[in-house]
């Protein structure tokens, strides 16, 4: 256990979903059926690319973001977290090229670091990421004759930056994938769970399963604890693919696939994802109310539209892995922005996760840190015998943007130094 | 067979590695038959140690409680034997700063430095003593938290303009930091056991400029070498000053005393640690090694001590 997971830590640092809102007598008859219609089975070693049931589960998920794949071209997979490894080692040998967001997944991190890939990361905004920058740097590879081999994106609610890929983004980004011949893995689990306005398509959907791999994960619809995810791909990669999964687990855990199979039979699925998103966005937006009460004005904040991340950048002169040590003495944690970056940037940036606590334990772990923060910008301004400036005020984009811009490039070349 | 507790974990920072270190230490414990029962460390901790009864407590913890002198007065209490530095070695080499007062005053080298509370920079206006500090001790200037353990907290400031952030950093661990000046050379490790010096070890880090936290835990990340391949009386004179400084703070059984080598040939020494790391990676159990101690050995003297220092009865 983590000095983070002691239980009197107030911890906006996990992704984790509100599992105690699923009803356990839904649990306990699922768990019936399965004993009573299908326990050997359930028992059993199962096919390595997943059971045909749990790929009508899966169709009808990506149907409800107005994807349609073939089953042939799916995997399923031990959580989307394998899709990432298995994707990952099928494609990259030591020192080949994986373009990320930047900030990007820290979960991602440790497996690009495993393979020994060189992670190059683009620069997000409010409307995710710059592929006007990305261009630049494909260019700039180009001319270094290096190829990456693929885009990892996660562009719906990004995790940790919480922004959205805007629509004229993601057809450029499927644009730039068609012309340059690049494979990209859209990661895309929190997309079903919005709490305002109207969503964009997955890349999937714009491009139609030719350069864009796609990540999805039952995880945040329905449970992590049963860890299935899934993969769909061109069949040369889903081949390599399914060898990987083979060394590494055979098969994903039959009796979550029957889980997930005999849930989708007995309830219906969206009703209790309407009913994850009544309760986040509440959560969301008491987090945002109490950031606005509790951070000092040098802050700000992404404004997610959905998800479970916001994203906090403080002064340049903050360090948040420093920052968690006194936060700790407060019984509250987050996720240093450092843990999102290989390149040594996000020093002054925080992850806060609002779906994993209630709304009372938002209040008062966002009250700390901000009592924190507040405590260090004052001794800093005692140290240097003037006030920090305040950071600008962010700009409203036409049309009503959906979250304050990502800090600037040249603010963050500044904490780079 | 003597039952032995092993206290671990807790609410440090240094929580993961203690728990590292007391996990190796259980094993060697187990595999020279003794009686292991392993407590980490929190609310209960009274109450599990008064229903055990060990016959000796293992403190493998690290940093704050376990290091500075809590557990220690609370086994005192208990009347249950500890391995390790008493009450007062603890809190005076906890204390980065009261070490290095009392180095200056043993004539013992130690980097010049300053050291301040917080309420110093609030309330008193030391901020303006900044400029005078970074004309004695030239840049880069290391910043520093006074009691905290595995370089965490540690900024090295290049220029006037990296001072105040790194003090913000330094005061995220503790309310006391102290500037040091920074001492360009070998990263040098003596540990003593039972009054002993062992084998100097010197880290060499890989990539990173400075032997970070991550270094120091991470298989491969750091070099070592041991014995330090060190010029002609180097070795000697870095175990005597280690010696020194671990009788000047009143250590017992084992501690590890860290220190500089300037390209003069020059020696300082930067802090003793009252209970140094045991993991795979820790210093220490290296040295031991290249003195023909092995782990489990190791584990069984320290544990000797313990119940030798005890009262009888």
């Amino acid at each position: 256990m983590a000095v983070t997971a002691r239980p009197e830590v107030i911890s906006l640092a996990g992704g984790l979903p509100d599992t105690s809102t699923f009803p356990p007598d839904t649990f306990a008859a699922i768990a019936q059926r399965i004993a009573a219609e299908s326990c050997a089975k359930a028992l059993q070693y199962g096919p390595t690319e997943g059971l045909p049931e749990t790929k009508g589960c899966i169709a009808q998920v990506m149907a409800a973001e107005g994807m349609h794949a073939d089953p042939e071209d799916t995997i399923v997979t031990t959580g989307g977290q394998q899709v990432i490894d298995l994707v990952t080692k099928t494609l990259i040998d030591p020192g080949d090229i994986v373009i990320a967001e930047g900030p990007t997944y820290p979960g991602a991190v440790p497996v690009f670091c495993a393979y020994q890939a060189d992670v190059v990361q683009i620069e997000m905004d409010a409307e995710g990421m710059r592929v006007d920058l990305l261009e630049e740097t494909l260019d700039r590879l180009e001319r270094e004759g290096r190829r990456p081999k693929f885009i990892y994106t996660v562009p719906s609610f990004q995790n940790p930056a919480g922004v959205t890929l805007s629509l004229p983004r993601r057809r450029r980004l499927v644009e730039v994938a068609h012309e340059r011949e690049l494979l990209v893995l859209e990661d895309n689990p929190y997309g079903l769970l919005r709490y305002e306005g109207e969503p964009p398509p997955p890349l999937y959907a714009l491009d139609g399963g030719v350069y864009v791999m796609y990540l999805g994960t039952f995880s945040k619809v329905l449970s992590p604890g049963i860890r299935l995810g899934w993969v769909v791909a061109p069949p040369p990669v889903l081949e390599k693919i399914n060898l990987g999964k083979q060394g590494a687990d055979l098969c994903t855990s039959t009796l979550s696939q029957l889980m997930v199979q005999a849930w989708f039979e007995q309830a219906r699925w969206q009703d209790y994802v309407d009913s994850l998103t009544e309760l986040y966005r509440a959560r969301r937006d008491t987090m945002l109310d109490a950031l606005a009460e509790h951070f000092p004005p040098q802050a700000e904040w992404t404004r997610p539209a959905g998800g479970l991340f916001i994203w906090a950048t403080l002064p340049d002169f903050i360090d948040t892995t420093d920052l968690l040590a006194r936060a700790l003495r407060d019984n509250v944690a987050f996720v240093p922005g450092a843990a999102a970056f290989l390149d040594g940037r996000g020093r002054s940036a925080m992850r806060l996760n609002f779906s994993g606590s209630n709304e009372e334990s938002i209040r008062e772990g966002i009250r700390r840190i901000g009592e924190v923060v507040t405590e260090q910008v004052e001794l800093y301004g005692t140290l240097t015998g003037k006030q920090p400036a305040r950071r600008a005020e962010p700009v409203p984009e036409p049309g009503g943007a959906e979250v304050v811009p990502m800090p600037t490039r040249s603010r963050r070349e500044r904490r780079a130094r | 067979m003597t039952r032995v507790a092993v206290l671990k974990g807790g609410r440090s920072l240094e929580r993961q590695v203690s728990l590292r270190s007391g996990a190796r230490v259980e094993d060697a414990l187990g595999r020279l038959g003794h009686e292991v029962e392993a407590i980490d460390v929190g609310l209960d901790l009274i109450a599990r140690l008064r229903e055990l009864r060990p016959d000796v407590a293992f403190i493998a913890m690290h940093g704050r409680d376990g290091e500075d002198g809590t557990i220690q007065e609370l086994l005192e209490i208990l009347g249950i034997p500890y391995t390790g530095s008493g009450v007062l070695a603890c809190i005076r080499a906890m204390d980065k700063v009261l070490a290095k007062h009392l180095m200056v005053e043993a004539d013992i080298p130690t980097p010049d430095f300053y050291a301040f509370n917080e309420t110093a920079f609030r309330e008193l206006g030391a901020a303006e003593a900044l400029g005078a500090i970074e004309d004695r001790l030239d840049f880069p200037i290391v910043v520093k938290p006074s009691s905290q353990g595995s370089a965490l907290g540690i900024k090295f400031a290049r220029s006037p303009a990296d001072v105040p952030a790194a003090l913000v950093a330094a005061f995220s661990y503790d309310s006391k930091v102290l500037l040091e000046r920074h001492v360009e050379g070998r990263d040098l490790a003596v540990s003593i056991l039972d009054d002993q010096p062992l084998p100097v070890v010197e880290a060499v880090p890989q990539d990173d400029e400075f032997y970070d936290f991550q270094a120091r835990y991470e298989i491969g990340r750091t070099s070592f070498t041991c014995p330090a391949d060190l010029p002609g009386g180097l070795a000697g004179r870095a175990q005597e000053l280690a010696l020194a400084t671990y009788r000047l703070l009143g250590c017992s059984a084992f501690a590890r005393v860290d220190l500089m080598l300037d390209a003069d040939g020059e020696l300082t020494v930067l802090e003793a640690n009252p209970i140094p790391g045991l993991t795979e990676t820790s210093l220490l159990p290296q040295a031991a090694e290249a003195a023909g101690i092995g782990f489990d050995e190791l584990v069984g003297r320290i544990v000797e001590s313990a119940l030798e220092a005890a009262p009888a009865g």
